[in-house]
């Protein structure tokens, strides 16, 4: 079991004949990902990598069925690219594009209250990988083990790290979801831990933070309410000076909301385990 | 990208909102000059950080000696580790009352909030902790703004009813910094109501979104290079790296921000203190390595350099090579650790160590030796 994805769900990739879209394409095909098709206007009609292409989702949708979309096209057309997923009916948008504008996402979330079929996982974001099965974005699947454990995360080569040192110590995942590092964001982690909870093959959970807007608190309070998980949290840039941006466009500090002390302390309210360094998080977790 | 007080007022009045009539002046006879046009000014240190007044950063000035004084004072002042480069030469008010008006992206409801207090001209935030219901608020659509009757509601709940009219529009005016600047931040404190009635914006913030530059290549051009600000963020800038200046000694280069924050975590904890905040992208790419490592070279304060990289799809001996080469590029001498994992890991680090670099077992072994090393080779 898993949550969002699995070997049968049918996806199709925005920007498929890019450099991005096509050379992730390939490796979400070589984990075994039920690619169905790949949208770019004006190449309607061909193939590219075995698939067929479309000029538009509608028409993709159609055609294939597809209910899920991985988006690889650039910034400037991303949050159209979103908006035109949720409008063909897609159920699961991950958009992986980065350096959407703030504003541009704030539209695109107006629109998605129209489609509540639609989540959005992203933008700026990895993408999620059901390990032995599917994934949608660019986490690698080397690093991934199927098992018990469920990710949630906003931030890519943490993942990554995590979940390599997960797998070597014989803790595989059910699914790992990268939900980005933007301020305006789709799923949060208090979306991804409900899911989680209704999973019965997930019984552990690692939630990996950063500091920035209060959505981990929010997840804390959702697990203080009672949680089958035995869940570990980690949150990045303790040390960060008030008011510095680190590359994350949410990674802001201002006033006591969103520091790492924060978040820590709120986990901590929640009964979950806070680890210090990524190291200590699978001792923690066993 | 945050503009100055004096660029934030010219894209207000861009948008039809009243300013004071005022100058720039990089000079003190400038100031002087100043005086001569406009008369009593106030002289306002120009730096993209709030609490320049109590830093001594604004005098009024009643002579055209008095505003050549104060400019001498102001310009070069550091406030808040920013050199002020220039001061904005602003005529005196005569003030009635002051207002405060914003809008700021309100993270957890993923909108933008609009804020309207009948208690401005003071900090906000301590308005909002001690009587919150003294702001008014409202989520406009997205789409379409604010509309009138929205505002109207705002202008009421805010006990500003009397100037219902003259507010309303100015607001309309405001929010137009999202479609037309896409401004993430704008704020009028004081927004200030003169004896004569009239409204007018006394102090100005606003924030653009360095995500949307393309769509707004002009106010870059414009804007972008007046604050000499940090000379390594300048430089790393236009190598196209995320950069940010700490106060420590040791050069930090990491790819993911998440990854590279936790970096600089693991070298307090293990007693040092970062120079940087380096975040070099997910492929961990050559080219940027060696931009990366020029920049951090620049700071005479850096005494070692901490890399680490997680390579996903990027292979661990491409970026051992990389590594290699830009430091062989750079004649770099000081301590270098690098930790590196994912593809190919251990090709990589036979490449490190037949290179002369000691590669960290974990990210925390390898805080641990660079902390050591470095402050090894500080002569005391």
């Amino acid at each position: 079991m898993s949550i969002l994805l699995d070997s049968t769900t049918k996806v199709i990739v925005q920007g498929i004949t890019g450099r991005e879209g096509s050379f992730h394409t390939e490796q979400m095909q070589a984990l075994g990902t039920k690619v169905v098709g790949g949208t770019s206007p004006g190449k309607g009609g061909t193939k590219h990598l075995g698939v067929p292409v479309f000029n538009t989702v509608a028409d993709a949708v159609e055609a294939t069925g597809a209910n899920a979309s991985g988006i690889f096209v650039p910034a400037p057309f991303a949050a159209d690219a979103i908006m035109e997923a949720a409008a063909a009916g897609i159920t699961l948008i991950v958009c992986i594009t980065e350096g959407i504008p703030i504003q541009d996402m704030i539209k695109v979330k107006d629109i998605l209250r129209e489609h509540p079929q639609a989540r959005l996982i992203g933008a700026n974001c990895p993408g999620l990988i059901t390990p032995g099965q599917a994934k949608i974005g660019i986490i690698p699947q080397r690093i991934t083990a199927p098992g018990f454990v469920g990710m949630v995360s906003r931030s890519g080569t943490l993942t990554y790290e995590v979940g390599s040192a997960l797998s070597a110590a014989g803790m595989g995942q059910s699914t790992i979801v990268g939900i980005g590092g933007d301020p305006v964001l789709g799923l949060t982690f208090a979306d991804v831990v409900q899911l989680f909870e209704q999973d019965p093959a997930t019984t552990h959970l690692v939630l990996i933070g950063e500091i920035g807007g209060s959505d981990e608190e929010r997840a804390a309070e959702l697990l203080a309410s009672g949680s089958r998980l035995k869940t570990v949290a980690f949150i990045s840039g303790r040390t960060a000076p008030e008011g510095k941006r680190m590359g994350h466009a949410g990674a802001i500090i201002s006033g006591n909301r969103g520091t790492a002390k924060s978040k820590e302390e709120a986990f901590r309210k929640a009964g979950v385990a806070v680890a210090e360094t990524t190291d200590e998080i699978v001792g923690l977790l066993q | 990208m945050k503009l100055l007080e004096y660029q934030a007022k010219e894209v207000l009045a861009s948008l039809g909102i009243p300013i004071p009539p005022g100058m720039v002046a990089r000079t003190p006879d400038e100031a002087a000059q100043a005086f001569a046009k406009v008369g009593p000014l106030a002289v306002k240190a120009q730096v993209p950080v709030g609490g320049r007044g109590k830093a001594g950063g604004i005098k009024l000035t009643k002579t055209a000696d008095e505003a050549r004084a104060a400019a001498a004072q102001i310009i070069g002042m550091d406030i808040k580790g920013f050199k002020v480069p220039l001061v904005y030469c602003e005529a005196a008010l005569d003030i009635e009352r002051e207002i405060y008006l914003g809008f700021t992206v309100d993270r957890d409801a993923r909108a933008n909030i609009l804020l309207l207090s009948a208690k401005g001209g003071i900090d906000i935030e301590q308005v909002a902790e001690e009587s919150p219901h003294a702001i008014a608020r409202l989520y406009p659509n997205p789409w379409r703004g604010p509309l009138d009757f929205e505002l109207t509601q705002l202008v009421y709940d805010a006990g500003l009813g009397e100037i219902a009219r003259p507010l309303t529009s100015l607001i309309k005016k405001l929010f137009r910094a999202i479609p037309d600047y896409d401004a993430l931040t704008a704020e009028i404190n004081p927004l200030v109501v003169t004896r004569n009635g009239d409204v007018i914006a006394g102090d100005a913030k606003l924030e653009v979104d360095d995500n949307a530059t393309w769509r707004h290549k002009d106010l870059e051009q414009r804007y972008g290079s007046v604050l000499e600000g940090d000379p390594y963020e300048v430089e790393a800038r236009k190598r196209s790296l995320t950069y940010v200046s700490l106060d420590g000694d040791i050069g930090i280069i990491g790819n993911g921000a998440g990854l590279c924050m936790s970096t600089l975590d693991l070298v307090q904890r293990a007693g040092g203190r970062a120079a940087n905040f380096c975040d070099i992208g997910g492929g961990a790419k050559a080219e940027v390595v060696e931009n990366a490592l020029a920049v951090i070279l620049m700071n005479p304060e850096v005494k070692g350099v901490l890399i680490n990289v997680f390579g996903g799809i990027t292979r661990g001996d491409e970026v051992a090579k990389g590594i290699v080469t830009a430091r062989d590029n750079l004649k770099m001498k000081l301590p270098l650790v690098v930790r590196m994992s994912g593809t190919r890991e251990e090709e990589g680090r036979e490449i490190l160590r037949r290179n002369g670099i000691e590669p960290g077992a974990s990210a925390w072994e390898a805080a641990k030796k660079i902390v050591e090393l470095t402050q090894a080779g500080v002569p005391r």
